[in-house]
């Protein structure tokens, strides 16, 4: 049987459960199918991202649970005080389904670069962020985040499996690798690459502590201050600018607990990437498995 | 409509404007637009919205957005005086205890939705549209919005987006007050000829005296053509039942002395012009 898609799990809990509406700006890759089985449960409002997202609150105020879907950085930036004043105030369940965040805009450039996304977010009162490492990982958690009654950034991303998942927990870092000396911390896709860093640096004799941190908001601060206690380097990898992140909220649960620990942030800082094919971006820019192992074992013998 | 009702209708908006003068001081409020849009809300509630306080529950009521948010005062005084709120609560405006602030919320019961950042509540009152028509109903979803206000292009986005979805059940109401924070509309974006500019988005459109009840009842009483929102341009005037501050662009916001807002009370009921001295505060 093939695996369960965004899609399909989408369609299910939206058969299930009358409240679920599914909204476009005239996006449609992720829900392509949904217009025939949802019917006027399917809204497209053509590329207009501010009235869609006034249109969910509005939704939402009548019991709805809207889940509107359009690029990344149209959804969070052009919408932004739509979704801060409508949906944020009233504190609504809306949930916002933001596409190619990140790396994951390849060859369309800056314009299309959601790099500050989960900073926009995050920094809205009450509202979560949920970034999954992969379609499995992005499967595992929507029923949870559907189930909430908070309002939810979805940085979407189907990519196929980095790792085997466990169960998800709402506001709980997943645990991938038990390692004791250094502890990396990653949100979306780049998991990937991270797994390809961990045989690297065993073989150089760093065992890493690998935390898949689904959501950014709530954030699993025990994993965070566990991880300090425990290992010598703290080190986040993220498609996002190094401002307003993961490298932000570690240094900020950090403070908030009263503790130290030596810090690397793998992030872009305060630039735009350069367009190109995935794999290419991610060489260009220093963020492939060998190229990020290479940066933590340095930091790590520095450090020790 | 008939003498007897007018006079009625009258005689609410004359206490809905005595609250909102009571505003315009310890702090201020936006009086020049509460005032000109004080006649549409004693009219669409006192006429036609189905909607009272015991029904503010009923998903079957009608609903009202008021999207500019600032005229707010005209709101207060209105819910105060058709009972949704006590009258007494409007002495707690700009007070910590309370939630009777310079925009709406929803801690007043009667207001909807919060507002006061201009060109969201039409994509919101769309939302709730989509939903009264999921679900069969017949209620109707009123937009207020300022003239001003439509220099957003929000709203031109949201105008597309309700005729494209066929919500007959959507009506815009235009606070065509002529002016906006500090200059007079026609000065900065003008917006005339503003019929034919919703007529070119696909809405019915009626124009009336925003401050006759009959011709508005008139202008509602059209009928909806099929799968087209509506709107009716209101002609009002800013600061309407106050000749010392009638059509004026610096009495948008004032924070009024108390002395000043006794004399406003007189010429209010007919009495002298007030002598004023406070002039509208720049806040914009």
């Amino acid at each position: 049987m093939a695996a369960r898609t965004y899609e399909d799990v989408l369609g299910a809990a939206a058969q299930a459960d009358e409240r679920v509406v599914v909204m476009t700006a005239e996006n449609r890759v992720a829900v392509r199918s949904l217009p025939r089985t949802l019917g006027p449960r399917f809204i497209d409002v053509g590329i207009a991202e501010q009235t869609m997202v006034g249109a969910a609150a509005g939704l939402a105020l009548r019991g709805r649970r809207p889940v509107v879907h359009a690029l990344a950085t149209f959804l969070t930036m052009r919408a932004f005080e739509f979704i801060r004043t409508d949906v944020g105030i009233a504190g609504l369940p809306v949930k916002l389904v933001g596409g190619v965040p990140g790396f994951l805009s390849d060859g369309n450039g800056p314009t299309h670069q959601a790099l500050e996304d989960v900073a926009l977010m995050r920094g809205i009162p009450g509202m979560q962020v949920f970034s999954p490492a992969d379609g499995e990982d992005l499967v595992a958690g929507l029923p949870s985040i559907l189930a909430s009654d908070a309002p939810c950034y979805i940085r979407y991303n189907a990519l196929p499996a980095a790792a085997p998942h466990a169960p998800f927990a709402p506001g709980r870092a997943e645990t991938i690798a038990p390692g004791a000396d250094v502890a990396v911390f990653v949100h979306g896709f780049l998991l990937r690459e991270v797994m390809r860093a961990l045989p690297i640096l065993a073989s150089e004799g760093i065992a890493a502590r690998v935390l898949n941190m689904r959501m950014l908001a709530p954030v699993d601060e025990e994993a965070i201050c566990r991880a300090a206690d425990e290992t010598s380097l703290l080190v986040t990898v993220e498609d996002h600018f190094q401002t307003g992140g993961l490298a932000t909220i570690v240094a900020e649960v950090l403070q908030k607990a009263g503790k130290t620990a030596r810090l690397l942030p793998i992030a872009l800082e305060g630039r735009w990437f350069t367009p190109g094919l995935l794999d290419d971006v991610l060489a260009h820019e220093g963020f492939t498995g060998p190229q990020i192992a290479r940066r933590i074992s340095t930091m790590f013998r520095h450090t020790n | 409509m008939t003498d007897t009702h007018q006079e009625e209708l009258r005689d609410l908006a004359l206490r809905v404007r005595e609250h909102i003068i009571r505003m315009a001081t310890d702090g201020g409020c936006f009086i020049g637009a509460s005032l000109s849009c004080a006649d549409l809300l004693v009219y669409l509630y006192s006429d036609v919205l189905d909607v009272s306080p015991s029904k503010l529950g009923d998903p079957g009521r009608d609903y009202l957005f008021l999207s500019k948010g600032h005229d707010v005062p005209a709101l207060y005084g209105t819910l105060a005086e058709l009972g949704f709120i006590g009258r007494e609560r409007l002495t707690h405006h700009l007070k910590t205890d309370d939630a009777v602030y310079w925009h709406p919320n929803r801690k007043i019961p009667g207001v909807e939705f919060h507002s006061g950042s201009l060109g969201h509540l039409l994509a919101v009152g769309i939302g709730v549209a989509l939903d009264i028509r999921m679900r069969g109903g017949a209620n109707r979803v009123f937009v207020v919005l300022g003239d001003g206000e439509l220099n957003e292009g929000s709203v031109w986005e949201a105008l597309l987006v309700a005729r494209s979805q066929g919500l007959d059940n959507l009506v815009a109401v235009i606070d065509r007050n002529g002016f906006q924070a500090n200059l007079a509309t026609e000065d900065l974006n003008p917006l005339e000829p503003l019929e034919r500019k919703f007529e070119a988005f696909g809405w019915s459109v009626t124009r009336a005296d925003g401050h006759d009840f009959a011709a508005l009842e008139r202008a509602f009483a059209v009928p909806a053509r099929a799968g087209a929102p509506r709107a009716i341009i209101a002609d009002t005037v800013r600061g309407k039942g106050l000749p010392s501050i009638e059509a004026r662009a610096d009495r948008w916001f004032v924070n009024f002395s108390h002395e000043e807002v006794a004399m406003l009370l007189d010429e209010l009921h007919g009495e002298r012009k007030a002598a004023l001295v406070s002039e509208t505060l720049m806040v914009r």
